[in-house]
């Protein structure tokens, strides 16, 4: 009963001040010039994937086996489905990039079941806003490579097979769309996704925690731990689909910017 | 009938009372909660018709329910901008 208390004693300001939540507290450095903990875990998420990566593939050998084997065909698999399937054969050039956002979004939000680390990165804005935008500058920076600058805004602004007449509706709905509304919902699926998953991960393992203090309740703590680890198995599937959507959509943008028009 | 919409239109107009935040991300996830349901079934009867497609329709299936979902999932962010 005294660790129930403590266990009260332990979290229930924050649940009193929501705003502690929210904010993150700098833990080197402090104003604008800090690191905090999404910070750190961006260094550590970059450290931990070059050493596995780096690992895996030097002294590579012809038949792979072990890491090799598993950094080989989850390069594969993400090669063909992503990267050939959306883009053909002119999109290697886009591979390295789409693999290293697919690996780096899934690392970022897995991070919300590693046992000691228990924060999805993606789940404040800052990772998902800045993901969004270099995906922003690569698919416009395509389709400028292929069309050239205005003829690119043509392409984009006048979507050929619509009567002269509508283009006044057509024109800033398509220029928004493809400039502004494209980044901004690649962001807002990642960030919103694991702001969610975190918060119900939170709301089922803390109260798996209250629900065992008070004796009345003491019947439901099967129930809230079995829901604890059901979701902890699903955020793990959503990080991974997730991550896949994001790659998924950059390459289909770049296809969509960079395609000829007949 | 008539006295029943008079009952919900006097309920609105006095006002209400907690989290209208709340209400409104609970209509939000209406639209994307149909629109995922009618989507995961066409996937299936499609899988059923043709099931040498089934990975490929799989494929197409997430990649929608990522669209729609972000719907759902702006409402809920959302509430938590608008508290």
């Amino acid at each position: 009963m005294s660790a129930g208390l403590a266990l009260q004693r332990g979290f229930s300001h924050s649940l009193g001040s929501p705003k502690e939540i929210f904010e993150g507290k700098c833990v080197i450095g402090h104003g604008t010039l800090c690191l905090n903990r999404e910070s750190l875990l961006i260094f550590l998420i970059v450290v931990v994937l070059s050493v596995l990566l780096i690992v895996a593939t030097s002294r590579a050998q012809l038949v792979p086996r072990g890491l090799q084997n598993i950094v080989e065909s989850t390069y594969e698999f993400l090669r063909r489905d992503i990267v050939l399937g959306v883009m053909g054969p002119e999109g290697e050039k886009y591979g390295p990039y789409l693999v290293s956002l697919f690996l780096f979004a899934f690392l970022a939000s897995a991070l919300e079941v590693v046992p000691l680390l228990q924060f999805p990165t993606t789940s404040r804005m800052a990772i998902p806003a800045m993901l969004a935008m270099i995906s922003w500058g690569i698919y416009n920076w395509a389709g400028i490579r292929a069309h050239g600058f205005f003829g690119y805004l043509r392409a984009i602004m006048f979507p050929p097979g619509v009567p002269k007449v509508l283009y006044v509706i057509v024109t800033p709905i398509e220029f928004a769309a493809a400039v502004i509304l494209r980044p901004l919902t690649l962001a807002i699926r990642l960030f919103a996704n694991f702001f969610a998953g975190h918060l119900l991960l939170l709301v089922f393992v803390i109260g798996t925690a209250y629900v065992l203090q008070n004796g009345a309740t003491i019947a439901f703590a099967p129930i809230a731990l079995a829901a604890s680890v059901a979701i902890i198995g699903l955020e793990i599937f959503i990080a991974a689909v997730q991550a896949y959507v994001f790659a998924l959509l950059t390459a289909a943008y770049v296809r969509l910017a960079s395609a000829e028009e007949h | 009938m008539l006295g029943f919409l008079a009952t919900i239109v006097g309920a609105l107009a006095a006002g209400v009372s907690g989290s209208v935040s709340m209400i409104g991300y609970g209509l939000s996830a209406i639209g994307p909660g149909i629109g995922i349901g009618i989507m995961v079934g066409k996937t299936v009867e499609g899988q059923a018709r043709q099931p040498e497609l089934a990975a490929r329709l799989q494929t197409t299936m997430i990649l929608g329910i990522a669209f729609t979902d972000v719907l759902a999932l702006i409402g809920f962010v959302g509430l938590f901008i608008a508290k």
